[in-house]
């Protein structure tokens, strides 16, 4: 049985029809048009559907969609503004942070959410116990950024892309 | 996927009663972060008639109580717990352990109780194209004299050698963490380590959560904070991968004489596996390096390996013994 649900995409609020077990990956690229966000693994481990949610990073694979009324829900699609290009996706492409772009807009988003993750102080498994001012070492930037993966192994043009947007951010 | 009934609780009664007047309450599940039961209910292997989200339920606070201990809100998300300031103050082996444990993206999802709930990662439960007793009760278990590398050497029945896979859970056993619980018959409270069951005769039950029953809170003791505590975990990758073997420990030394141990081991067996052999071997004893492998081979004589897993018993003893000699490394010696 459908049930009529209500998101707010991309500061839009959108209203579908779905069933409950439709996941937020699914209603987005089936339901909703933005086929921006990709489907890798479906099972949490490769982060492609990597999505904003309140300013923090989820796996859409194994959220339902029922679940996020009433959330900010921002995608690939939604990190640009006006037209122009989100920093982040400037910088992957001035790095070649991708060769064939699966996981790109899931890098991407994961990345936006990782540096408002190190502006707020949170802790990862590599930072020093009792650490609250962090630096994005490489270390820093490999352990946040586990939970997605680039079968192109364009590691290193990510990286290098991350690096310059936080760089740019820095007092 | 099937289909399920879906509704929204608000509060913890609303949480009960929706269960209770669901179809089939046994079978019927609470939802919250669904990291791990959705990938279940993808696969086939949960296929509840009924789901009732309860991330809306007000258990979303971490709080200091009267009598110094912490409280930790059941709908706590693993990113937010990690973070917050009294667990890094006063238990930041939990802090790490849940830093070891997935991803960033799978830790902003995930819930305090959803963690405890976890199902095993055995393969063979994931694959209903195998026998498991986990699975399927009565069907065997294909992980005996399979591939059984990622399995028990501790505790393990005829029936399953499945481990737990949570890195959290084994950092609040050697905190003395106690799950508060509510159900159709009131409130209770359990140990973390009487929470998770050895598989014994029954493997398909993981937990001795009754029908209908909700994790609400954990409580963190006053008297386990502060100690000179690590996690340790040896994995297949630096990051993103179930462990192999996991160490956690807490000790207080006082010139060279442990006053106060607590280990627990993860990894190995089908709950987190306190070492309760080991820590009664080294209380009051010399901070020595044969102290600590003496401990460590005491706790893992009853291990039983399989064809493929026999590494992870003298790995475990190396990870215990390594942890304990670096926590007491610098405490003064023995007069």
């Amino acid at each position: 049985m459908n049930a009529s649900i209500s998101l707010n995409v991309n500061g839009v609020e959108r209203v579908l029809a779905i069933e409950a077990r439709v996941s937020l990956l699914d209603a987005l690229r089936d339901h909703l048009g933005l086929p921006g966000t990709k489907k890798g693994c479906a099972q949490g481990a490769c982060g492609a559907c990597t999505v904003l949610v309140d300013g923090e990073r989820i796996n859409s694979c194994l959220a339902l969609a029922i679940q996020y009324q009433g959330r900010r829900i921002v995608t690939i699609e939604g990190l640009t503004n006006s037209g122009a290009l989100h920093p982040m996706q400037q910088a992957f492409i001035e790095h070649d942070g991708f060769q064939c772009g699966y996981c790109t807009p899931g890098q991407i988003c994961s990345a936006v959410g990782m540096l408002s993750e190190l502006r707020s102080g949170a802790p990862s498994a590599v930072t020093e116990n009792g650490a609250t001012s962090l630096e994005l070492t490489d270390s820093e930037l490999r352990e946040r950024m586990s939970g997605n993966l680039c079968r192109c192994g364009a590691y290193v043009g990510i990286r290098e892309a991350i690096q310059q947007v936080y760089g740019a951010n820095q007092p | 996927m099937n289909n399920f009934t879906f509704s929204r609780a608000t509060d913890t009664s609303s949480a009960l009663r929706l269960i209770s007047e669901s179809s089939e309450p046994s079978a019927a599940r609470f939802l919250a972060g669904g990291t791990n039961l959705i990938d279940l209910m993808r696969e086939g292997i949960e296929q509840p008639p009924s789901l009732v989200d309860i991330t809306l339920l007000p258990l979303s606070a971490v709080q200091e109580l009267p009598d110094g201990a912490v409280r930790v809100g059941a709908m706590v998300r693993n990113s937010h717990l990690a973070a917050h300031p009294l667990i890094r103050e006063r238990y930041p082996l939990l802090s790490q352990a849940i830093l070891m444990g997935a991803s960033a993206q799978l830790r902003n999802m995930a819930t305090t109780g959803g963690n405890l709930m976890q199902r095993t990662r055995c393969y063979y439960f994931y694959d209903g194209a195998t026998a498991c007793n986990k699975r399927l009760p009565g069907s065997g278990c294909d992980a005996l004299d399979g591939f059984n590398r990622i399995h028990a050497i501790l505790g393990a029945s005829p029936l399953c050698i499945a481990t737990h896979p949570s890195d959290m859970c084994v950092a609040l056993a050697a905190l003395d963490a106690n799950v508060n619980i509510t159900g159709p018959s009131g409130e209770r409270q359990i140990a973390i380590t009487d929470f998770h069951r050895l598989p014994g005769e029954t493997p398909e039950v993981d937990t001795n959560l009754k029908t209908g029953e909700l994790i609400t809170s954990i409580d963190l003791p006053a008297s386990t904070g502060g100690l000179d505590s690590t996690y340790r975990k040896v994995r297949d990758r630096a990051s993103y991968a179930f462990a192999l073997v996991s160490v956690a420990a807490a000790v207080r030394v006082e010139q060279g004489i442990i006053r106060e141990i607590r280990l627990a081991l993860g990894g190995v067996a089908h709950k987190p596996w306190r070492a309760s052999l080991a820590e009664k071997l080294l209380r009051g004893k010399e901070a020595t390096q044969e102290n600590f492998a003496a401990a460590a081979s005491a706790e893992l004589e009853p291990a039983r390996p399989r064809k493929h897993n026999a590494f992870k018993v003298e790995l475990t003893k190396r990870i215990i013994a390594l942890v304990l000699s670096e926590l007491t490394a610098d405490k003064g010696t023995a007069q």
